[in-house]
């Protein structure tokens, strides 16, 4: 038949074609069983090992003075509020500072901040504290300072690739349809960069609980203390302890934002 | 073309349209000006690099005009608010620009929404668009366009510039990206949609056969938007204006010539002798005597034609019409090209081309001698017009 006559029916073809969807295929979706669950278990069997280890040990009296709950707790909670508070500013700042500097307008600002934010990671992270709080002094409010400078550059960087990233023809076509700039920041650029921008959240979380165990030379407390004084003690019991919460709860923040950017990522993509 | 139209006919006027863009030695867009008429297809084509794409967005200001005035529906829209411009104006491009994170009907749905439309009538206007475009709403309203083939996601591209209805579509080399076969057939679906909805369209693309196919009138592009000629297809592939519209029309011309006409417009032939298939042989033999023709067609009882059969055929003992002869084939509908026609009559080895309806009844039969005939006459026409214009007093018309 002639071509013509073939575009009548034109379903037959096109309906074989789409019978079965295409996959969406990502990492994440099909995430496996031991991607989901292969972290918790693995942080429950260290931290459960840990535990019965610590509990089968006779514990001399300067170990009972850190390696107890009250104390532990309290340099947990105060490990969770750096962290907390450090990355929720370096959130505050580093996201809108990304976005501005992905406009046209802000195009020349570009290298100068990027050169700031390089240099604030390019410094080892306890002279960084350290330049903060001389100027400062010791305490909370200096640390978190020392925190976001340190950790600003992942999510600042991030926000800008994930933004720059972005296929030139949806914006094109969005701007075509008659949405605004805004509009299109909003709907468009903002939900397709999500992933990027978790991706850096999640390094700028883990580099502020890593970072923030140096809180405790400046006054600010953190699970820091427990591994100082495991060392200054010379007692492993306690710099075990102490580097194991650290670093558990560097993996289980890690976990965590991964699930959360699981969720928080468009379907779709 | 008439010189005179009225105002009410015009639908979108570019007058000495210009974009000098900063740093560069010539204007991408160089005093472009033209004027669209309601509910037609204009074309733009030339080389890549021409200043197509800048022209097109010149017209929706997605590029702001150094210079120069854009006048839609008799409005001056050269300083209006772009957004609320944009919204008026349909615009598919190449790449779709489907939004990934959104469903198909969430697509579809993006202007109606920025212009206010309740949920309701979007939700059903989005039905209405994607069975428009050939595609069930119940089975890809909830897709994401990851989830659909190359030629859907066109698809669905028009349906979202279709979406409020705006009276003017810019179409950049829609289907420029898609293979061979599913472009045609895009092609062709897009033409009979137009028919219905009759949408005034400026359509980019850089092939000189698929502007003779979509457009109503042409416009060549050389170098920064300059217009070679704006006419129609036919006028332009037979006259064309000077050398660089020859060339770019390419040596095949007369070909392409076989793309503008279409069975239906042209004289078939009816005078084949025809057949049942269950009529005795002698009866057969004598019809096929009766005529010029050296063999005759036989149609089943729907008036599908079968197999054609000659008079060696027919005489011989125990004639079978069901196994005999040559089978029908090249068999082509109304709306078919010449140019399918003329395929379609070169891979058989009949000497012409059956006609037949929807239903695959027979309506007729055209030969290369009928092809011909036409094109000659659609040669002698334009040539014709063409000297009246250039010369009016020595050649009557
Ligand atoms: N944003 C831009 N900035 C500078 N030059 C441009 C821009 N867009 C297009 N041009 C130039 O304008 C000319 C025409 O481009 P374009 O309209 O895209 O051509 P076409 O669509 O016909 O291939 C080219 O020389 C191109 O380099
Ligand atoms: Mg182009």
């Amino acid at each position: 038949m002639a071509t013509d006559t073939a575009t009548e029916h034109p379903e037959e073809t096109i309906g074989a074609q789409t019978g079965t969807p295409v996959k969406i295929e990502t990492s994440s979706t099909h995430r496996s069983l031991i991607g989901w669950f292969g972290m918790p278990v693995f942080l429950i069997l260290i931290l459960g090992a840990t535990y019965i280890w610590i509990q089968g040990r006779e514990l001399d009296s300067i170990e009972q003075r850190v390696l107890n709950q009250r104390v532990l707790t309290e340099k947990l909670v105060e490990h969770l509020q750096l962290v907390a508070v450090s990355t929720a500013i370096v959130i505050a700042i580093a996201i809108p500072l990304g976005v501005i500097l992905t406009r046209p307008f802000a195009r020349r600002a570009v290298p100068i901040t990027l050169a700031i934010a390089n240099g604030g990671q390019a410094i080892p992270s306890l002279g960084l504290i350290t330049i903060v709080v001389i100027w400062m002094g010791i305490g909370f409010t200096p640390v978190i300072i020392g925190l976001v400078a340190y950790s600003a550059l992942p999510i600042l960087r991030n926000t800008m690739v994930g933004l720059q990233q972005v296929d030139h023809s949806f914006i094109k076509a969005s701007r075509g349809m008659g949405l605004s700039p805004m509009q299109v920041l909003m709907q468009v650029e903002l939900p397709l960069a999500i992933p990027v921008m978790i991706a850096g959240i999640r390094t700028a979380l883990v580099i502020n609980v890593g970072t923030a165990t140096l809180a405790t030379f400046f006054g600010a407390g953190g699970l820091g203390f427990v591994i100082f004084q495991g060392i200054g003690l010379n007692r492993d019991p306690v710099l075990i302890t102490g580097v194991v919460m650290a670093s558990g709860l560097a993996l289980l923040v890690d976990y965590l934002a991964g699930v959360a950017g699981h969720f928080l990522s468009p379907r779709g993509l | 073309m008439t010189q005179t139209e009225s105002s009410n006919e015009v639908m979108i006027e570019l007058d000495e349209l210009t974009k000098h863009f900063p740093g560069q030695a010539n204007p991408a867009v160089d005093k472009l000006s033209l004027t669209v008429k309601k509910g037609e297809i204009v074309v733009f084509v030339g080389p890549s690099g021409c200043g197509k794409t800048t022209s097109m967005e010149l017209v929706n200001r997605l590029i702001e005009p150094t210079s120069g005035r854009i006048i839609l529906e008799g409005e001056d829209v050269t300083n209006s608010d772009p957004d609320e411009l944009r919204r008026r104006i349909g615009y598919v491009i190449q790449e779709t620009g489907l939004l990934p994170h959104r469903t198909i009907a969430h697509n579809i749905a993006t202007v109606p929404k920025l212009v206010g439309w309740d949920k309701q009538r979007i939700s059903e206007r989005v039905d209405e668009l994607l069975t428009m475009v050939g595609m069930d709403p119940d089975v890809y309203r909830n897709r994401y366009p990851k989830e659909l083939s190359g030629g859907q996601r066109q698809r669905v591209g028009v349906a979202r510039a279709m979406a409020a209805d705006p009276p003017l579509m810019l179409m950049d080399e829609p289907f420029g990206a898609i293979d061979p076969i599913t472009r045609e057939r895009l092609q062709n679906e897009f033409l009979r949609l137009q028919a219905q909805i009759q949408k005034t369209i400026i359509f980019v693309t850089h092939d000189i056969d698929e502007a003779i196919k979509m457009g109503d009138r042409i416009v060549v592009l050389r170098d920064q938007s300059h217009i070679a000629q704006f006419d129609t297809p036919e006028a332009i592939l037979t006259n064309p204006a000077d050398d660089y519209v020859a060339d770019f029309i390419g040596s095949g011309a007369s070909l392409k010539r076989l793309n503008l006409s279409r069975i239906r417009d042209i004289e078939m032939a009816t005078d084949a002798p025809i057949g049942r298939m269950d009529e005795p042989a002698d009866e057969l033999a004598r019809r096929l005597d009766a005529s010029e023709w050296s063999a005759i067609l036989l149609l089943d009882d729907r008036k599908r034609p079968t197999r054609w059969v000659n008079a060696q055929d027919l005489r011989r003992p125990g004639f079978d019409p069901t196994t005999m002869g040559l089978k029908a084939r090249a068999v082509v509908e109304p709306h078919a090209t010449l140019s399918d026609a003329l395929n379609e009559l070169i891979s058989s080895n009949g000497g012409c081309a059956i006609v037949a309806d929807g239903d695959g009844a027979y309506l007729g039969v055209v030969d290369l001698e009928t092809i011909m005939a036409a094109v000659r006459a659609m040669r002698e026409q334009h040539a014709r017009f063409y000297l009246a214009a250039k010369n009016p007093d020595t050649v009557e018309v």
